[in-house]
């Protein structure tokens, strides 16, 4: 019979808790009045017009969505795919994945000119809209979450486990293609009138919430290092590295067949050398993919093991939302072709040029607001349900020979490490 | 303990990946066959509307060897008809219809042509609309539901002609025929209420004869360029239908395949 991995609440009084918790609320109360601002006065305070019509909230709102589909991941591993380095931190991971998307539809919903008509969206739908469809995609993965994590604390429910992580794989994958789709899906935007939209979009989930996932893991183990261990660690950050290969190769196939089409060519010349270029080059490809596969893979002594995991997973996460925002800002800004081989010449809405985008502080505010709402929400469903691995120091912890990632090591050889745990 | 190859870690591990490799497989192929289904159904849906008929599909006729350069006629005809205002700022004013000149890159030939909702038989903006506030009428005049609009802005993403405009600030003294409101979405919309008004004319008579024109069109031939043709495009001899085949007038953006309710002369 196999061991049984206990879980326990977060047990931390520590000041840096509370801290934590004081600051997310204030942001969050920045958040609520930077969304209560532009609710009132009309999107006017925003940096949005009729050209860009979806602007720094929604690059806010699909990360935490794309972000929590990928965090669900360390779940996966560890219900459908069986490595036993994820299954303490399975709960944690459903449970974060679930804060994350409440965050990302908080912010999709304040976004809305009618914000106040979320019930008509809850109750009328247009069933040939992907948009429909991805309210059922949310509010199903929510209702998925909250079945998988009741399968894994309910230890009659443990033979079902399995079950309940094939159905919440299937539905993510389901739901990021159908994120991904509502972008694929624009015949008039040539910037993103591609069904490799809803692939790239799995890859970005998997990058981000798996970066998302190793940030909250490292500031929790401050609190209860049984949660990480250095296994967990080099696991982490070997699958980080095959996720960003698989978003590169996305992101490379979708510019170079855009650039095979002459259709798009002009607004290929826009992402890839005009004005979101550096956002581009630099952000995406230098910082959100070279940067954390080279420092994860430098086996240079003064870089301790968890220091590459941070590095890496924040390059990660900054290089795909800044990726996120060429795909959402850059294919509005370039100007839409109505007149195939004409040239205009003039037009009283700007057609035929590029527009210039600038985010407000309360589009700022709004989408900061939405990600320390998730983390608030995690950092209180962790105090109250008993999520994290109980603490080596504790009474009933069978992790066997893993130590965790932040207490004193002699050995580094961790190659023997098994985990027996059941019921995750 | 004693470990076996049967129940190692990475034996169970690779075993789970291949039972999901086969899920996997299943579930593309599912996948694949009904997407085989989906574009038998993709079409524009159309709501019911008392009174309102598919006999007639609502239409317009731009000759763009009419109309004339740097007269907005029609724009301030929808402007005032609509009680549109001007901020100052185009790029967040409400435009309804907005004027274009273009040049031909091969020829240098330039022409001007208003551009509006194309009143599309498959509108993406209908498609896209998660509430079903974006929707068609049976007569193809494509309409905003101001009660059920979000102000979500998926149907101006979806627009291949920039038609849609978002209300970014409180707008006040609106007309009653024209109803519109901060954070939602509206467009051209054929000037439906003229041609609902209408509605209780003689049958007998054509329909261009007893429906009233719309306020570009009517602007535009009080200014006496009279480039701006409306009429039924079911009716075979209908004026505007004979002047469609007369000039090959075509759509813009054809290649689409939208189907459009707007055509172009010498585009």
């Amino acid at each position: 019979m196999n061991p049984t991995h206990r879980f326990q609440c977060l047990k931390s009084y520590q000041a840096s808790y509370w801290f934590c918790v004081v600051v997310c609320a204030l942001l969050i109360g920045l958040g609520a009045y930077c969304a209560l601002t532009m609710e009132h006065a009309g999107h006017i305070v925003s940096g949005m017009n009729n050209h860009v019509v979806w602007g720094l909230p929604h690059v806010f709102a699909v990360s935490l969505i794309v972000s929590a589909s990928g965090a669900l991941n360390g779940a996966t591993l560890a219900s459908v795919f069986g490595n036993p380095h994820y299954k303490p931190i399975a709960r944690l991971s459903v449970a974060l994945a679930m804060c994350l998307l409440i965050g990302g539809l908080l912010v999709l919903v304040l976004d809305l000119g009618r914000p106040d008509r979320l019930i008509v969206a809850m109750t009328t739908y247009n069933f040939r809209s992907i948009f429909a469809w991805n309210i059922f995609l949310y509010t199903g993965f929510l209702i998925i979450g909250v079945g998988y994590l009741w399968m894994m604390m309910e230890k009659r429910f443990h033979r079902h486990v399995l079950t309940a992580g094939r159905i919440a794989l299937f539905w993510r994958i389901v739901l990021t293609s159908g994120t991904g789709c509502i972008f694929g899906f624009l015949v008039g935007r040539n910037a993103l009138d591609s069904a490799l939209l809803a692939p790239m979009f799995i890859a970005l989930s998997l990058v981000m919430g798996t970066a998302a996932l190793s940030l909250v893991l490292v500031v929790l183990a401050k609190w209860q290092p049984a949660v990480l261990t250095t296994a967990l660690i080099q696991s982490l950050n070997r699958v980080l590295i095959w996720f960003l290969l698989a978003l590169l190769y996305f992101s490379v196939v979708h510019h170079l067949t855009n650039l095979y089409v002459s259709e798009h060519h002009d607004i290929e010349r826009h992402l890839l050398s005009g004005e979101h270029a550096a956002l581009f080059w630099v952000g995406h490809i230098l910082l959100g993919v070279i940067a954390p596969i080279v420092i994860i893979v430098s086996r240079k002594p003064e870089f301790a093991l968890i220091t590459r995991m941070v590095v890496s997973s924040a390059c990660a996460l900054l290089g795909s939302a800044a990726l996120l925002y060429v795909i959402i800002i850059g294919s509005q800004s370039s100007p839409q072709v109505l007149f195939p081989g004409k040239t205009v010449v003039q037009s009283s809405f700007g057609d035929g040029g590029f527009t210039s985008y600038q985010p407000s502080l309360w589009e700022w505010g709004l989408g900061i607001g939405g990600v320390f709402l998730a983390l608030l929400l995690c950092l209180v469903v962790l105090r109250v349900l008993p999520l994290l691995p109980e603490s080596t120091h504790g009474s009933g912890l069978r992790v066997n020979g893993v130590q965790s990632a932040l207490e004193p090591s002699d050995s580094t050889d961790h190659s023997a490490a098994s985990v027996a745990v059941s019921g995750s | 303990m004693k470990s076996t190859a049967s129940n190692s870690p990475s034996n169970a591990s690779a075993a789970a990946r291949r039972r999901f490799l086969q899920g996997l497989g299943t579930i593309g192929a599912a996948l694949v066959a009904g997407s085989a289904v989906l574009p038998a159904n993709a079409q524009a849906t159309v709501k019911e509307i008392k009174g309102v008929t598919g006999k007639h599909r609502w239409g317009l006729l731009i000759d763009t060897t009419k109309c004339a350069t740097g007269c907005d006629a029609c724009v301030r005809g929808c402007n005032a008809e609509h009680g549109i205002n001007s901020t100052g700022n185009p790029d967040t004013d409400a435009q309804w219809i907005r004027k274009i000149e273009l040049k031909d890159n091969l020829t240098g030939q330039l022409s001007s042509l208003p551009m509006m909702c194309q009143h599309c038989e498959s509108a993406p903006c209908v498609d896209v609309c998660p509430t079903g506030a974006s929707f068609k009428r049976a007569d193809g005049v494509v309409l905003v539901n101001k009660h059920t609009c979000i102000g979500c802005r998926y149907c101006m993403m979806a627009c291949p002609y920039k038609a849609r405009s978002f209300i970014h600030e409180p707008i006040t003294d609106q007309l009653t025929r024209a109803p519109r409101g901060k954070g939602t979405v509206e467009s051209c919309t054929l000037c439906v209420h003229r041609i609902d008004a209408s509605g209780s004319q003689p049958a007998e008579k054509s329909a261009e004869k007893t429906v009233q024109q719309p306020a570009c069109a009517v602007s535009c031939k009080e200014d006496a360029h009279n480039a701006i043709t409306f009429g039924d495009l079911n009716d075979p001899d209908s004026e505007i239908v004979q002047a469609i085949e007369r000039s090959q007038a075509q759509q813009v953006r054809a290649d689409l395949n939208l189907n459009t309710g707007v055509r172009y002369t010498r585009l």
